[in-house]
């Protein structure tokens, strides 16, 4: 596979002040809880459900005990406490205080070693739903044969999850082997996840079980027809990453969005919120063998392609750091870029070559996630439809891995089913025809594509040795990624982040470290 | 696959260009050929085709001409349909409300700022509500810019704030009350249901309710959006795809300079 002629102690030393830079961060990250962190525990024991109001119970659970000032000792302490005093479940519990019948503060708190023995049954009970799930998934994918090629990653985005489902199993049907369903414009800055069906959403659909349950059925039975294991995404991304993992691992969702910047960057998420939540979420991601995708190709849309390549490279290096002090294994790491060459840039395609080449090279055993033209993309649907194939022939050359497939009709509306089809037809048709034509080709020595490939890599190194010195917050502060200045203590959803106390208790912190051979962090 | 594959048809008809009567051209003036595709939600087969004929010529195509049709999935068939479409249109009475000044350079810009407006103009900008593409506002604003085209924030005689996407009308109204705005650009992607629609009038209305609108020259853009829709929901313009930040700051410079001399 080797074509670049990387000098591989580069990446050598960029993975390890990449690992230093995580590092750095980490020892924050492990100070601090979230809000959100501590729902997600409420819904890892069992609480779900809305008050008449609409309020997820775990929110109220949350809030309840934040009112009185003890959330830093963590959610599961309270939960586990009242258990013993109540002997109710985590549920009525929950309906009690949203009810005002309960208030979980006023019990006398009894030996943590007992909170622990009490919860433990109903920790061992739904963690085992997800560890099936998790089984469940492999059988399926064992039983139907795993696609060597590149998967086609399709999106539906309705806004009506019933119509989403026609949508993702006719795309099935036409060859898709992945189905995102977008999520509704402005979901990601909820500090909440809306319950239940839900059909009315703008530019897309909202996340909620329910309907993670309702299009993973769809998706088994269109499985089922078509003899393929077709996988399901979503979103970790914005104020409830950890919760949406913990829905999706119940669900069996097969991979989620789940960047450590991007919130921050694109969503003017707060940075320490977003840092402590993507280690949370993507624990509970690599305990569920769930293939996490990462947001570089989002750079690509507000800086230029070819300039800020080195910093799609350095991102990769630090999303695959903090993946793996997170616990996700390389094999789960869908590490993102994406083909946003300016196409009037002479020899576009080669430097889109070589880079693409580059990021296989470097990360050989991650599952790349490629994303198709965007940016560049005029209402010009037959320009399109060959910007897309140049962008399919790079997937078959370079063996891209998660290949989100680009429409002809970007920009323009959110696909009709025949752009589905089309671009299927594209991709397949290019898939077929070249399929071998990568091995075949080695690039040239001291090309362009050896040079560029190089210079990229010396970039991103120069970048990382910048970073580790600032540390990633100043980096954030000062722009150095995408252009965009944050803040340390701006953005929305700084409220929410808690400074663990020295008794705070998350017990699926601990069991997963321990589960997913995670030694040294907690 | 479909019928014909050459037309074949006597060419009988007038074939001088006549601008009251103007018809979409394929090779000959006045031809009137069209290409049209689309989904039916029957399954594949001779009737479907019929339909996709049928449909054709209730649009106006003559001769319609079924050149590909494939099943998308069971009880969906994808077509496309060649034909030569019957009616024609006055192109002497058309009269279009598009933003017609000619765009000038950066330079241009500046040195008209300063020599006719004399002083920096407070250019604010924002993707407003739910909607979250920044890309937009951001080739307009962004000092980078788009496609080698620089955005405001280069621009020397120009205050540039570019507030991001997922910004609420609330705050954006309030930003402008507080850095004395001179121009608002609004960027609209999401058109769903049209939410830019009702996202848009409701800013207008918010700027009537604090006495500003005025005083402001208020600007939307977006792919989905014309300078008749801007026009219609009480803005004073508005730009399509292709935009640059040249064209919509020779606009609002010269907006500013006609209503200083009024």
């Amino acid at each position: 596979m080797n074509k670049l002629n990387l000098d591989f102690s580069l990446v050598e030393g960029a993975r390890k002040i990449a690992r230093n830079i995580a590092i750095d961060t980490q020892k924050f990250i492990n100070k601090h809880s979230t809000t959100s962190i501590e729902r997600t525990i409420c819904r890892l024991l069992g609480i779900d459900g809305v008050d008449e109001f609409g309020v997820p119970l775990p929110n109220i659970v949350v809030d309840h005990v934040q009112k009185s000032g003890l959330i830093n000792n963590g959610i599961a302490l309270y939960l586990g406490n009242t258990i013993l005093h109540t002997n109710l479940s985590p549920q009525n519990i929950a309906e009690k205080v949203s009810q005002e019948q309960l208030s979980m503060n006023e019990f006398p708190l009894s030996n943590i070693s007992e909170i622990k023995e009490v919860l433990s049954s109903i920790i061992k009970k739904n963690l085992d739903i997800i560890k099936r799930n998790k089984q469940h998934r492999e059988e399926l994918i064992s039983r139907y044969g795993e696609k060597t090629e590149p998967l086609i990653y399709l999106i539906v985005a309705t806004g009506n999850i019933f119509e989403d489902m026609v949508q993702a199993q006719a795309a099935a049907r036409q060859g898709a082997d992945v189905i995102a369903v977008i999520r509704s414009t402005g979901q990601s800055l909820l500090d909440y996840v809306p319950y239940g069906t839900k059909t009315e959403g703008f530019g897309g659909t909202y996340a909620t079980q329910e309907n993670f349950r309702l299009m993973r059925s769809a998706l088994d039975k269109v499985s089922e027809e078509e003899g393929r294991y077709i996988r399901l995404t979503n979103y970790c991304s914005g104020l409830c990453m950890p919760e949406i993992a913990a829905m999706g691992a119940f669900e069996r969702v097969d991979m989620m969005l789940n960047d450590a910047l991007y919130g921050i960057l694109f969503r003017d998420i707060n940075m320490q919120r977003t840092m402590i939540d993507q280690y949370f979420s993507r624990m509970v991601n690599a305990y569920a063998g769930v293939i996490i995708n990462t947001g570089e190709d989002n750079y690509l849309t507000t800086d230029d392609a070819y300039d800020a390549a080195h910093t799609v490279l350095a991102s990769q290096f630090i999303n695959e750091q903090f993946a793996t002090l997170a616990g996700l294994s390389e094999e789960q790491m869908g590490l993102g870029h994406a083909f946003e060459m300016n196409p009037e840039l002479e020899n576009g395609f080669v430097y889109e070559l070589a880079q693409a080449q580059m990021a296989r090279e470097i990360f050989p055993n991650a599952p790349l996630k490629y994303m198709p033209p965007t940016k560049y993309m005029t209402g010009n649907i037959f320009k399109g439809h060959i910007q897309d194939a140049l962008f399919n022939i790079i997937t078959i050359l370079t063996n891209q891995r998660i290949h989100l497939l680009g429409m002809l009709t970007e920009a323009i509306h959110t696909p009709f089913m025949s752009d589905r089809a089309l671009s299927i037809e594209n991709a397949r048709y290019i898939f077929k025809n070249m399929k071998d034509l990568g091995d075949e080709i080695t690039f040239k020595e001291g090309g362009i594509m050896q040079k560029r490939a190089s210079e990229v890599l010396k970039k991103a190194l120069e970048l990382l040795i910048k970073i580790e010195k600032e540390g990633l917050f100043k980096t954030i502060e000062k722009g150095i990624f995408a252009q965009i200045k944050r803040p340390i203590d701006g953005g929305k959803g700084l409220d929410g982040v808690i400074p663990k106390s020295k008794d705070y208790f998350n017990p699926f912190l601990e069991i997963m470290s321990r589960e997913l051979n995670l030694g040294g962090f907690k | 696959m479909g019928g014909g594959l050459y037309f074949t048809e006597k060419k009988d008809f007038d074939k001088n260009l006549d601008l009251t009567k103007i018809k979409p051209y394929g090779d000959t003036m006045n031809d009137g050929k069209v290409q049209v595709s689309f989904t039916l939600p029957v399954d594949d087969g001779e009737k479907a085709i019929f339909a996709a004929l049928g449909l054709a010529k209730k649009m106006g195509i003559k001769e319609p001409s079924v050149v590909y049709h494939a099943s998308l999935d069971k009880g969906y068939t994808y077509f496309v349909v060649y034909g030569s479409l019957e009616h024609s249109i006055d192109y002497t009475k058309i009269k279009v409300e598009s933003v017609e000044i000619e765009a000038m350079t950066m330079e241009d810009i500046n040195d008209f700022i300063k020599t006719s407006i004399k002083r920096k103009l407070i250019v604010i900008g924002a993707t407003t509500g739910d909607d979250a593409h920044s890309v937009g506002i951001d080739a307009i604003m962004n000092m980078k810019g788009f496609a080698g085209h620089y955005g405001l924030e280069r621009y020397e005689m120009i205050d540039a704030y570019n507030f991001g996407s997922q910004v609420s009308n609330e705050t954006f109204v309030k930003k402008a009350i507080e850095l004395e705005a001179d121009v608002l650009l609004v960027s609209q992607t999401v058109t769903q249901k049209n939410i830019h629609v009702r996202n848009l009038t409701n800013l207008v209305d918010l700027l009537e309710a604090e006495d500003i609108r005025h005083k402001i020259v208020l600007v939307c853009g977006g792919p989905r959006i014309s300078n008749e829709l801007a026009k219609e929901l009480g803005f004073d313009a508005g730009f399509g795809p292709n935009t640059f930040s040249e064209n919509v700051a020779s606009y609002f410079v010269k907006e500013i300079y006609n209503r200083n001399s009024k």
